[in-house]
């Protein structure tokens, strides 16, 4: 059910300001969501004063210069730094993307960064994607077939049977277009979600795969697929350029059409 | 937020002691997008067309009812009230028209690239003003 307002633990208050250091010369302020289980305190806003003639220039980089120079408590995802791997996805200036591939310069002001919206919070800027991970598991994300593969060659495709995959199998499972989308921070529990579904769509789409039937009956459901209300803040937001939105929509097309 | 997702919103801390954890912003945080910004609109509009229907049935059983039921309704309708209600009546309709049309071509597969979601977009959003500009034009001119 659609709850607007955050429950009152949630709620985020002022936090700490550390000041930066004397001499700095290029002056910018980070408000970053920090909420620690151990100490029984609401979320808070800490701001960090970082000089940006220190400072690599992705988000990612203040964070890290954060973490190395000032305050070694601040908690987040990271690992490639180059937009591969989806660790660092959070809301950074109000959208979601990957902190390692956002410039600070495209932030006008102090730069405010929160974790993924409308998820349980494990620490500061780290969600739990528990959920998540279950509804990817869910639409069994792998090739299935009875037909077993040429004993010594790999199951061919034409070139046209691959291009169908293009712009699915791109996806990084960040969550970000997942956790931008209203329909899911109200129905989560039941609808999978634009990542999910993009996923479904990749495998639905591959020529090689045996279960396509199978799978559209899967997704035939009012909550798990046709919960998406074609609202696209999940193609809005995809840092990989990638379109979620138009993949369901295809999804919903094939379930029409083999209605006959 | 009272489903399965429920059971995650608890943690431990370093001690091992269970915690509540907290639901991190949405709606406080998330920056309003070209995107859901038209989207909610179209669902508001929806909304607002069945209010709007009411008051359609109103004028119609007025209408029906008699002169005098008939001129009371007509006069609620050309008061300044009345006149915003049916200004409202008509954005209403022609948005929800319009996203409509958008929804259409989109469940059939065209205009889903954000290129063309943007464009299209902001040309419901012209038409829309368009439209009830020229109803009003008409409506005016024939009162």
């Amino acid at each position: 059910m659609a709850e607007f307002t955050l429950p009152a633990n949630s709620k985020v208050r002022t936090g700490k300001t550390h000041v930066a250091a004397k001499g700095a010369t290029r002056l910018r302020s980070f408000k970053i969501y920090r909420w620690n289980p151990d100490d029984g305190e609401n979320p808070r806003t800490d701001t960090y004063e970082i000089d940006l003639d220190a400072c690599g220039p992705m988000v990612l980089d203040a964070l890290i210069k954060i973490k190395n120079e000032v305050d070694s408590t601040l908690t987040f995802r990271r690992s490639c730094r180059e937009g591969i791997c989806g660790s660092c996805a959070m809301n950074i200036d109000g959208t979601n993307t990957l902190a390692c591939l956002k410039p600070i310069e495209e932030v006008k002001g102090a730069v405010q960064i929160n974790p993924l919206p409308h998820m349980p919070v494990v620490k500061d800027l780290v969600p739990d994607l528990s959920q998540a991970y279950a509804q990817l598991r869910s639409i069994e994300p792998w090739l299935q077939a009875d037909t077993p593969a040429p004993p010594d060659a790999e199951r061919r495709q034409s070139r046209e049977e691959r291009a169908k995959l293009d712009g699915l199998w791109e996806c990084i499972l960040c969550f970000c277009c997942t956790t931008s989308c209203p329909s899911y921070w109200w129905n989560g529990d039941r609808y999978l979600g634009p990542a999910v579904l993009l996923a479904a769509a990749r495998w639905i789409n591959d020529s090689r795969d045996e279960r396509t039937g199978d799978r559209l009956d899967a997704l035939e459901d009012p909550f798990k697929l046709y919960r998406c209300h074609t609202i696209m803040n999940c193609t809005q937001t995809c840092p990989k350029g990638l379109n979620p939105a138009k993949a369901i929509a295809e999804i919903k097309q094939l379930l029409v059409e083999r209605q006959g | 937020m009272t489903d399965i997702r429920d059971s995650l919103m608890v943690g431990r801390s370093s001690d091992g002691r269970l915690v509540r954890r907290p639901l991190s912003p949405h709606l406080q945080v998330y920056r309003p997008q070209i995107t859901s910004v038209l989207s909610i609109v179209n669902r508001a509009t929806g909304i607002a067309l069945c209010a709007g229907a009411l008051l359609l049935v109103c004028w119609l059983v007025a209408a029906a009812s008699g002169e005098a039921a008939y001129a009371g309704v007509s006069a609620f309708m050309r008061s300044p009230i009345g006149l915003l209600l049916l200004f409202g009546w008509t954005v209403s309709l022609w948005y929800h028209f319009c996203g409509g049309l958008r929804h259409l071509a989109w469940d059939v597969g065209f205009g889903l690239d954000l290129p063309q979601v943007h464009r299209s977009g902001w040309a419901v959003v012209i038409a829309t003003a368009a439209l009830t500009v020229l109803t009003w034009i008409v409506a005016i001119v024939l009162m």
